[in-house]
């Protein structure tokens, strides 16, 4: 790819060819290499093997396995051993998995989820439907934390100095330390925790500092916990259902954060709309970053992340706010000259149904611009609520952090517990938390790995899985929710509530005790109700009923509308946001694996990450602009410096990102993260300091001549340029209906060879709004949890050899100098009527089902790979190795026991999670009545917060689908080709202001032909 | 230099053409035995387990119904294993001393369980179910053979997939009335074909494209 390529493309608006929509910059130039690399499926020597093993050798392997063929297949079956209980519990039916509602924690906020249970094994997790931060659906974080419980690499066991001790040597090690801290009132002890809103851990601390006053609790998450610029003293909770408008300054409110789920359904509520005259809310986002949030925009403007507050400062003058003590805004770029005006003018024209949304990552001057906006404009109360903070550390969790290391450097530490993270790692470069360390007495460290902060502490103690523990977290939302062990600990892990209770002299008592003590006090004076706003019975029945729902109903602050803090004082609007000189560095944290917490979950280091598809590797985005200024190009490795330090990683080229602005995803470089993550990537944190942890200006770059070959699936599977989504602006659609059925061309149903399929029983369908969609990437985790989907590895990936059976396309539009439009296309197996793939399978591997589905027979199935040749689609997976792990006993735990593990040699596929639908119909057989309408839901589904995905009956006029399927929003894609796609897709709607012409660039296109 | 063939090697060398014919079609033949042979399916094949349990005492003795343990046949894929408590139930009242029963009773001393041999064994990619057998009027007998009558378990049906669709594509053949579905004893009538159509539309039992669809079983 040159840019020569890209600038000739878009010159020649008459290239017959040329698409409206394109997937990456590879494609739009579509140099022959790209065209070579679409046209083989599995490119770059798909075909052969991996190993250097050459043709020869391959000829002999093949003669002797095709001899063996024949013998392999009359080995009897190995004897397999049947393990009844001793005594059964009552519940446990063999074969049908129980349910337990259960939380885990993100930045210390609880996610309700609900875990399935197989005989005693976790092996899947959903939202919690009745969870107001949840309503169901779960982030990938959820979906793939059911891994972590059985990795491996989880640390096993308590060490002292390398070596192994017990729990019980452990407390009694502790408490002797702790007794010459009791005359001192603890001034020598110090505990660092990410943020907590644990109401039984926050008792047990509580108690622990009455008792040593001069104890301190710190606090330090480098993804949750940190803020630049000060935090804002009130945390807005949004309701997006009822905002018309929604301004997002630097805020990725349905990509980041424990909020994200609820935000995304509200959001998504307003984008699902059912008829042309339904009303669809407007999004303007304002960010440095390309976000998931920002593909769901309007007008989207990127600007450097130190300019928000400018921005903001003048769209608060707009919108008539008075901002005293703070300068006059910086001259705004000519793009945001034009949107500023209409944008505060669609605000104050939906007062008290907008909502101006400040982002985690912008200074506290920007939360009170918008809080002072959104009170101006009358929607406090409407669509958004301010509370008190929720979580009991401080908000700032670097200035927090440099305290304690001031304390450390003056040797007035003698014992840190550290409990839970990893500040080796993640800590701000300037602090040297690592030579700080060295100053302390005695290091106590909890974790759920040995680590790079284990290696560094004289103790470990490894920590209990979420799954394996008993505990409560706040939701986002304050909702108390419980956390119940699905599973005893794996490997001998503890809990921080188990340890603080051995500090408060009680080292014997459980967690499980700990927290149903706490709940058994609060129970009596709480006044807590339950969802229909009934009070409980007893405790027990409190205790019984919580534990059952997964959370306290009345805790909510959004139902119960919150206590007002205080507005910020004069003064607060103004802030330092640096240098306008030279490039801006923005962090964030790695969309899958954060700061690295996850770096050894395989199925979060292969999940795409959104935009640009990169898997197993972090890089610097770098804008179309910046790299033509730069010389850059994918891969390029570049030296980025900030303040005399350095960090060396590779560009990867992302439309939408701002011009000058270098964004980098800190979360890599791992070196003691386990078999998976340790050693890929790069590392970051060495240039990110505790003062700018977000943004910083001033820096440079230079271009190092190396390359670093990266894993994109942007590129894989491409459908050559056929534009397989259909835009439409909301004016236009209201016009005219059939505008999107126009777009294409669908022939007739008789023009197959091939004789109809008959359907008298149910006849399977999905549908997939477009329009609500913002590319998450939750339904690939989600599949890949429930169908035991195999991690292929970086170099499989780099050869289009990845298994998701569901993967979201994203596609560009317009100039990649400055995108107009980002659209999200989530494709799984299309479940064509007239299948291609059906049609060529020489073993009948891939049949028709009497219900309409393709079906995947694993074990008929010999290889051929003819069928994902002939699939318009490119959805069929083939396992060219041994990719299921068929030897590590942890991992065997995890699987789905209702779906095949499949072997190498073997074609796979999406089959709407058939086996849900086994089970949905031999229960309704059972019971003797029809499958209701909503009963089956795909595991991609269920765990999609925008409820994009709809499955269910097509000849059931009533089911949800169908009627989806009879919009006129919907398509079919590529049904000009006569494959009759079951799967099909409702069209994005965008909104555009009226006032912005130049911006409105949908519903004049057309694809297909 | 003489000839290395002799004129007879013309007679071995047409004949041979048969022999590899012969050998090709034997050799076909063997395969094709050996795959349907008890050795390969196990088919009544007694299996040693730990304990010598014996249901033609239990059942055909005792005259326990199969889902006193087999508790969960009805209401889940999987038929289900007693657990040891269900041995004990009985066991603590009769033959409380009896050498042969000790495993059972060490088992629940020790809160260990039992380890039974699998007999009725499908391979891992099959997902059978029980529940809807049950339900649509499948005999146990009809899969499990006269399990009243044997001392020692043994699978009394090739279990392959040959076998499952005989009856997936014609189950008015075996279908006998949900009340006699646990009965040991049941016959079948003569008028089979005639109450198994009958049947097949009572119970709604699925037509022959839906139960040989391949996902039906295969997943």
């Amino acid at each position: 790819m040159t840019f020569a390529d890209i600038r000739s493309r878009l010159a020649s608006p008459t290239t017959p060819d040329g698409p409206a929509y394109w997937r990456s910059l590879d494609e739009l130039a579509n140099t022959d290499e790209f065209q070579e690399f679409v046209a083989r499926e599995f490119p770059s020597q798909a075909s052969e093997f991996n190993d250097p093993a050459g043709r020869r050798q391959f000829l002999k392997l093949m003669g002797a396995s095709l001899a063996l063929a024949g013998v392999s297949a009359c080995t009897r079956q190995p004897e397999e051993l049947l393990v009844p209980y001793v005594r059964q519990p009552e519940e446990v039916i063999p074969g049908r998995p129980l349910f337990f509602a259960t939380a885990m924690t993100e930045g210390g906020f609880g996610m309700p989820l609900l875990a399935e249970n197989h005989l005693g094994r976790p092996t899947k997790l959903e939202g919690n439907p009745e969870h107001p931060a949840s309503l169901g659906a779960t982030d990938i974080f959820g979906q793939a934390a059911v891994l972590s419980l059985y990795d491996p690499d989880r640390s096993r066991t308590l060490r002292y100095r390398g070596d192994t001790k017990t729990w019980a040597g452990f407390t009694a090690a502790l408490q002797a330390v702790l007794s010459t801290q009791t005359a001192l009132k603890g001034a020598g002890l110090r505990i660092l925790t990410e943020p907590v809103t644990s109401p039984s851990l926050i008792e047990q601390m509580h108690a622990l500092l009455t008792a040593l006053p001069e104890a301190k609790w710190h606090q330090w998450d480098a993804v949750y916990g940190t803020v630049q610029g000060g935090a804002a003293p009130a945390t807005p909770l949004y309701h997006f259902k009822n905002a018309d408008i929604v301004v997002a300054l630097d805020a990725d409110f349905m990509g980041f954060g424990p909020s994200s789920v609820r935000y995304t359904k509200d959001f998504s509520s307003r984008r699902r709309i059912g008829t042309p005259a339904d009303q669809q809310n407007r999004l303007y986002a304002i960010e440095p970053v390309p976000t998931i949030t920002g593909t769901q925009a309007e007008h989207r403007v990127a600007v450097k992340a130190r300019d928000v507050h400018h921005i903001a400062l003048a769209l608060a003058a707009a919108v008539g706010v008075a901002t005293p003590g703070a300068g006059a805004p910086e001259a705004l770029t000519e793009r945001m000259q034009k949107v500023l005006p209409v944008m505060a003018q669609d605000l104050l024209d939906h007062g008290g149904r907008s909502v101006v949304v400040a982002g985690p990552h912008q200074p506290a001057s920007v939360h009170a611009l918008a809080r002072a906006m959104n009170e101006a404009l009358g929607n406090v109360g409407s669509t958004v609520v301010y509370t008190a903070p929720i979580a009991a550390t401080p908000a700032d969790g670097a200035a927090s952090l440099a305290d304690l290391v001031a304390d450390m450097n003056g040797s007035k530490v003698d014992v840190l517990l550290i409990l839970g993270g990893n500040p080796v790692f993640t800590s701000p470069v300037d602090l040297s938390f690592t030579e700080a360390l060295s100053h302390v007495g005695t290091r106590v460290h909890l974790g759920l790995y040995y680590d790079e902060t284990a290696e560094l502490c004289d103790w470990h103690v490894p920590e209990a899985h979420f799954l394996e523990s008993w505990g409560d977290a706040r939701a986002f939302d304050g909702t108390v929710s419980l956390q119940q062990p699905l599973i005893a600990p794996l490997y001998d892990g503890h809990q921080a509530i188990e340890l603080l209770a051995a500090l408060n002299g009680a080292p014997g008592r459980s967690p499980a005790d700990l927290v149903k003590a706490y709940w058994a006090e609060r129970s009596a004076s709480g006044g807590f109700t339950d969802q229909a706003g009934q009070a409980f019975a007893s405790a027990d029945a409190f205790w019984r009923a919580t534990l059952h729902e997964g959370f306290i109903a009345s805790t909510s602050m959004m139902r119960d509308g919150a206590t007002m803090p205080a507005a910020p004082p004069n003064g607060a609007f103004d802030a330092p946001v640096g240098s306008s000189e030279g490039l801006e560095i923005v962090f964030r944290p790695d969309p899958t694996v954060l700061d690295g917490r996850y770096a050894n979950n395989g199925w979060l280091q292969e999940l795409p990450k959104p935009l640009s598809k990169l898997t197993w590797d972090n890089v610097a985005y770098v804008s179309y602009t910046t790299a033509q200024e730069y010389q850059l190009k994918n891969e390029d490795m570049i030296d980025i410096t900030s303040n005399g330090r350095t960090v060396k990683m590779p560009v990867w080229v992302l439309p939408g990102t701002a011009d000058g602005v270098i964004v980098v995803h800190f979360g890599y470089g791992r070196t003691k993260a386990g078999r998976v993550g340790s050693n890929i990537g790069f590392n970051p944190f060495v240039i990110r300091t505790a003062q700018d942890p977000w943004f910083v200006g001033g820096a440079s770059i230079v271009r190092t001549g190396e390359t670093h070959p990266l894993a994109s699936t942007q590129t894989h599977f491409a459908m050559e340029g056929r534009a397989p989504i259909r835009v439409v602006d909301a004016a236009a659609y209201e016009e005219d209906p059939a505008i999107i059925s126009h777009m294409g061309h669908v022939p007739d149903v008789n023009m197959s060879l091939y004789p109809p399929h008959e359907y008298n029983g149910s006849k399977w369908g999905m549908s997939i709004d477009l329009n609500a969609c913002n590319g998450c990437g939750v339904c690939i985790a989600a599949c890949v949890s429930e169908n035991n989907i195999p991690v292929v590895g970086k170099e499989q990936v780099r050869r289009s050899r990845e298994m998701q059976w569901i993967r979201v396309d994203t596609y560009f539009e317009g100039d990649p100098a400055e995108p107009t439009g980002t659209y999200n296309q989530p494709l799984p197996c299309q479940q064509c009527e007239n299948a291609p793939c059906e049609v060529v399978c020489p073993v009948a591997a891939t049949v028709h089902s009497d219900e309409g589905l393709n079906d995947m027979v694993y074990n008929r199935c010999v290889g051929t790979r003819y069928c994902s040749n002939n699939c318009p689609y490119k959805v069929r997976r083939f396992n060219f190795m041994l990719y299921s792990d068929f030897t590590t006993p942890e991992l065997k735990a995890q699987r789905n026991p209702d779906v095949t593990i499949r072997s190498r040699g073997v074609m796979e596929k999406c089959t709407y999670c058939v086996q849900r639908i086994n089970h949905a119909r031999i229960d309704a057989k059972t019971g003797e009545r029809p499958i209701a309408d909503g009963e089956i839901q795909t595991a991609c589904q269920q765990a999609c917060p925008a409820e994009a995905i709809v499955f269910g009956d097509l000849n059931n006029p009533e089911s949800q689908v169908s009627k989806l399927a009879a919009q006129d929003r919907n398509y079919g894609l590529l049904e000009d080709l006569g494959s009759r796609p079951r799967t099909t897709y409702l069209a994005v709607v965008r909104n555009p202001n009226p006032a912005l012409p130049s911006e409105v660039s949908a519903g004049t296109k057309t694809s297909g032909h | 230099m003489s000839q290395i063939f002799r004129k007879s090697a013309n007679a071995a060398a047409r004949s041979s053409l048969f022999g590899v014919l012969t050998l090709v079609l034997f050799l076909g033949w063997v395969i094709f035995t050996l795959m349907r042979s008890s050795w390969v399916t196990k088919q009544n094949e007694f299996v040693t387990q730990p304990l010598q349990f014996s249901h033609a005492h239990h059942v055909g003795g005792v005259g326990l119904d199969c889902r006193y343990c087999h508790t969960t046949v009805e209401k889940s894929s999987f038929a289900g294993i007693p657990p040891t408590k269900t041995c004990i139930n009985c066991h603590a009242q009769i033959w409380t001393n009896a050498p042969l029963l000790e495993p059972v009773r060490a088992s629940f001393r020790d809160d260990t369980p039992l380890t039974w041999i699998r007999v009725n064994d499908l391979p891992d990619f099959v997902y059978f179910n029980h529940q809807i057998h049950v339900k649509q009027g499948v005999g146990c007998a009809t899969c499990h053979g006269p399990v009243d009558k044997m001392p020692l378990m043994y699978q009394a049906e090739s279990l392959q997939m040959e076998w499952c669709i005989a009856c997936h594509r014609a189950p008015e053949k075996f279908l006998r009335p949900r009340a006699e579905v646990f009965n040991m004893a049941y016959e079948a009538p003569a008028n089979q074909l005639e109450l198994g159509m009958a049947l097949k539309t009572e119970y709604n039992v699925a037509d022959e494209r839906h139960l040989t669809s391949c996902s039906v079983c295969h997943r």
